[in-house]
Order: structure tokens, then sequence, then C-alpha cells
């Protein structure tokens, strides 16, 4: 109806977005001006910050061993974890939607922990099941796989929460087409739903990805932060700011920087390709 | 589809099982571990002087960060679904940066541009103002961890109410004002009280940013977060779990609070 009304009387239209001011330009004006001062800002800061001694001080600060093996080790370790979210993800996503179990609404509230628990609580949490006091026996602190642990801790949620509500909205009933034609529970889950649900399990991956590459307080107690091991990037620019070599930091964080926006544009890409799909 | 019943019970079996490894466990050893010693132990350590400072200056945090970044989350929000101007897709591109960017980076950006030799550095030296390594940084800090909250929650609620009402408001004399406080809020409020759930426990439990910024001065410039990583690099470890049971408690109230939220936000 709105866009009859629009349609019939596109004067009146045009002269409401001027009218009301918190849609109109005076809006887009604090919008902007609030984005820019928090967050433009600082960040345009530090990629000046970076160039402070020219193209040849940025090249040497990134391509120094240890930053290397700090940008290596993150960039593995998230794309791990995003697959690892991709997969255990659209399984949890599916037991919540499809399994009506006992406690199911619990289990459901539960998903969001993450994103309530602060990621230092969260990393001395993981410590004490799995670090050398642990009651089970397992000790992985200061491994390589306690910082996965603590990323897939941060990420769970992102993963299950892009598929939900996708899943919730899908179409049954090809699903039952599939199914009295003789196709088994594995081929209809393949064939049918799988590919419906593709975008959005990439978009969950992409942001566990991206969350996981800059993670910084679940990992900072149970890595251990020994370089070229588990020293994670985050932990390495924050060591450099704390040696007062705010230059060097500024160039690997640029790094840091350019590989979540990579991701967020990639993720764009996906949701545009995951409307086009719904059309 | 109809799986089979074996089937069935060893996907939730595995979804399940990987819960409880990864968040239920964890958890709930700490909150063991907290009250091992005894309640008694738990109280005094989270009543010590530098702990209620140190409470009291993350509600502080909260207090300024959150309200900012309602107001404009509902603006932006606004201008994003409604607005008919130009420059909105820029808008709406940048507005998850603050998702994309490490805390760690953000707590550099400021110290680059309010710190010793910042930008503003010099300028703030000169006239007694100091931003990094004291509660105004930190504060800058948690509004650029939670900038993006209310923004997502809002838009989506404001596209899918669509604007019939406001409309038939505008046409009956009502000003924008009015338009906006009788109509779009009411409409509005469950996503907003979302967001502000959402912003309020990230505030809170903000470590890398905050950190970077803090100085970890002791009875200043210390929150909760911040002590609890004190305490557990000073060997304190029944302080440190205590101070993180204090949070995870602030959790469960925050999750609490999110699932209420959201059933009454469907139900609306």
């Amino acid at each position: 109806m709105s866009v009859a009304t629009a349609k019939v009387l596109p004067g009146r239209a045009r002269s409401r977005g001027a009218v009301r001011s918190p849609g109109g330009a005076l809006g887009l004006g604090v919008a902007t001006l609030w984005l820019s001062v928090i967050v433009l800002l600082p960040l345009a800061a530090v990629v000046v910050a970076s160039l402070d001694g020219g193209l040849g001080a940025f090249w040497h600060a990134v391509s120094g061993r240890q930053a290397v093996a700090a940008l290596r080790f993150t960039i593995v370790v998230s794309l791990v974890v995003a697959t690892a979210n991709a997969v255990m993800g659209t399984l949890i996503a599916w037991v919540l939607v499809r399994d009506p179990f006992p406690g199911r609404r619990i289990v459901n509230a539960v998903i969001d922990l993450p994103f309530a628990l602060p990621t230092i609580v969260a990393g001395i949490t993981l410590l004490a099941l799995y670090g050398p006091t642990s009651p089970i026996g397992v000790n992985v602190a200061f491994t390589q796989a306690s910082v996965a642990f603590a990323l897939l801790f941060v990420t769970l949620p992102f993963g299950v929460r892009a598929v939900q509500p996708v899943l919730l909205e899908l179409d049954r009933e090809m699903e039952h087409a599939a199914a009295s034609l003789g196709a088994s529970a594995t081929a209809t889950f393949r064939r049918i739903v799988l590919p419906n649900l593709v975008p959005a399990i990439l978009s969950g991956a992409a942001l566990s990805f991206a969350r996981a590459v800059g993670e910084f307080g679940s990992v900072v107690l149970i890595s251990g932060n020994k370089p070229f091991d588990t020293q994670v990037t985050s932990v390495f620019v924050f060591k450099q700011v704390e040696s007062d070599n705010a230059t060097g930091a500024a160039a690997v964080a640029v790094v840091l920087l350019a590989v979540s926006l990579a991701v967020l544009l990639g993720l764009r890409v996906i949701e545009r390709w995951g409307s086009r799909h719904d059309r | 589809m109809t799986a089979r019943p074996s089937g069935r019970l060893a996907l939730r079996l595995v979804a399940l099982g990987y819960l409880a490894l990864i968040l239920l466990v964890p958890v709930a050893v700490v909150l063991v571990r907290t009250f091992e010693p005894g309640l008694g132990e738990v109280r005094a350590s989270i009543t010590t002087p530098a702990a209620i400072h140190a409470f009291w200056l993350t509600i502080e945090l909260a207090a300024i960060a959150v309200p900012l970044n309602t107001a404009f989350g509902i603006v932006t929000a606004l201008v994003l679904v409604r607005g008919e101007v130009r420059g909105k897709r820029v808008l709406e591109a940048l507005i998850d940066l603050p998702f994309a960017v490490s805390p760690v980076v953000v707590g550099l950006a400021l110290v680059l541009l309010y710190g010793r030799v910042g930008w503003f550095g010099p300028w703030l030296a000169e006239h007694g103002i100091q931003i990094v390594f004291s509660v105004p940084g930190m504060v800058l800090a948690t509004i650029f961890v939670t900038l993006p909250f209310v923004v997502r929650e809002v838009a989506p609620v404001l596209r899918e109410v669509g604007d019939d009402q406001e409309q038939a408001a505008a046409t009956l004399g009502a000003s924008a004002w009015q338009t906006f406080r009788r109509i779009t809020l009411p409409a509005i409020r469950w996503g907003v009280a979302y967001g502000v759930v959402l912003s309020t426990a990230r505030a809170i439990g903000e470590f890398g940013a905050v950190s970077v910024v803090s100085g970890k001065i002791s009875g200043e410039t210390v929150t909760l977060p911040l002590l609890v990583e004190q305490r557990f690099t000073n060997f304190d470890l029944a302080g440190a779990y205590a101070a993180s049971a204090l949070l995870a408690l602030i959790a469960l109230a925050t999750l609490l609070a999110m699932t209420v939220l959201h059933r009454r936000g469907d139900a609306a």
C-alpha cells in the first residue's frame, strides 16, 4: 500500500523525507558525523601511522618473521574454526528446528551464551576445564588446539544463528515430495535442503572467520602467547603497542583490518547471492 | 523430512554433546571452582575496594556508551530504512565496521589519535586533558565496539512494520516528532530493547579495546574484565574466578533478558 501511495503522490513522498528530520538529510548528517568521530577517524589514524616510516618500514614490519608466523597461524586457525562452525552450526540448527526434544528452548537460549559472556571469562572458563588444573585430566593449555577451542567457544552462535532462520522458513513441500518419490533421508538433505542453506552457511562461516581473526580476550590467557607457535595476530599487535612500537603495531593491524574487510565484503556478495536465490 | 528415529537421536546427541563440551561444562567448572572455597571467601574477594571500584567503573562505561549508541542507533536505522537521501548506501556499508575490527586495533587506533604522540596528543597535553590511559579513552573504546548493535536490531523491525501508520499520522496532521513518538517508537520498542541488552552485555564484558587504553591503574582504570585478567596473572586464581562468576551472573541475566525480549518481540 505504501508503494502505491508513493507512486500516486511522488511529490508528497519526496517532501515527506525532507520534513521528517530523523530520516532526512539531518539524520544522515548526525549518523555520519557520529560514525566518523567514533570509528572512521581512529581507523584512519591507524592507516596513516602504519605508513609513518614509508612503504619500506611498513613492509619491514609486516614481513618480520614473528609477524608472518602470527598472521599465518591466525588465518589458518580461523579457517579451521569457520569450517567447524559451518558443519556444527548447521547440525545444531537442524536439531533445534527439526527435532522437538524436551528442553529444546533452554538449549536454544544457551546458544547465545558466548555473546553474553565476557571474552576474558570465556578464556578463564576454558582454562579451568582444559588447563593445567583440569578436573578431567585434559591439559591443552598453551597449545594451538587451545586457541582453536577458545575461538570455537566465542564464534559458536554465528554458525547456528545464520542457518536457523533459513531452516525455519524452508518450505517442507519439496522434502515431502522427495521422500514420497523414494529419496532417503540423507539424499533429501543433500539434494534438497543443503542447496537452500548454502548461502546462510557461508555467511555464518564468514562471520565466524571475521570474529576469529580479530579475537583477543578469550585467547590471550589460554594461548600462552608463544611466538612462532600459539601467538595470534591480535596478541602480537597488543605486545607491540605495549613495547611502544606503534608503527609496527599499526602496520600489522592494517593487514588484520584488510583481511576482515575482505571478509565483510565477501559477506555482502554472499548475502546478495542468497537473496537472488530467494526469487 | 522423516528421518529415522535412530539417526535423529544420533544428531541430537552430537549437537548436545558438542554444546556441553564447548559451552556448558567449562562454565559449570568455573562456577564450581569459584564456590569451592566457600561463599564467605567469594564475598570477600568481590567486595575488596578494588573490586567494588572495578564494578562501578564497568557500570559507568556502559551507562555512558549505551544511551549514546541507542540514540545514534535509532536515528541511523531511520535514515537507512526510511530515508530518501543519497549517501545512505555508504553509511549502510560502514555501519558494521566495528564488528570487523579486532578489539586490539580499536585500542591502538585510540592511542594513535589521542595518545602522547597521537594526532591530537600535543593539543590535549597542552590543555591538560588526558584521554588515553584514563576513563575517557575507555568510554570511547566502549562506544566504538558497541556502536552497531542497536542499528542492527532496529533496522529490520522498521522495515517489517512498514510506514503505513506513519503516513496516516502525517496525513492527519501529526508533526514529525509526534509521529515518531506516538507511532514509530512504540512499534520498534522491542527491537530497541533487544539492541540495548546486546550493547550493555558487550559494554560490560569488553576486554581487548578497553585493555589497550586503560593503562590498568589499580583502583582507577580497571574494569571487572580487566580485574579478572589482573588477578589471574597475579596468581590470585580464586579472586579471578570470583570476579568471573560475577560477570557470568550478569551474562546469565542478559541471556534471560534476551530470551524474554525475543519472545515479546515475536508476539508483538
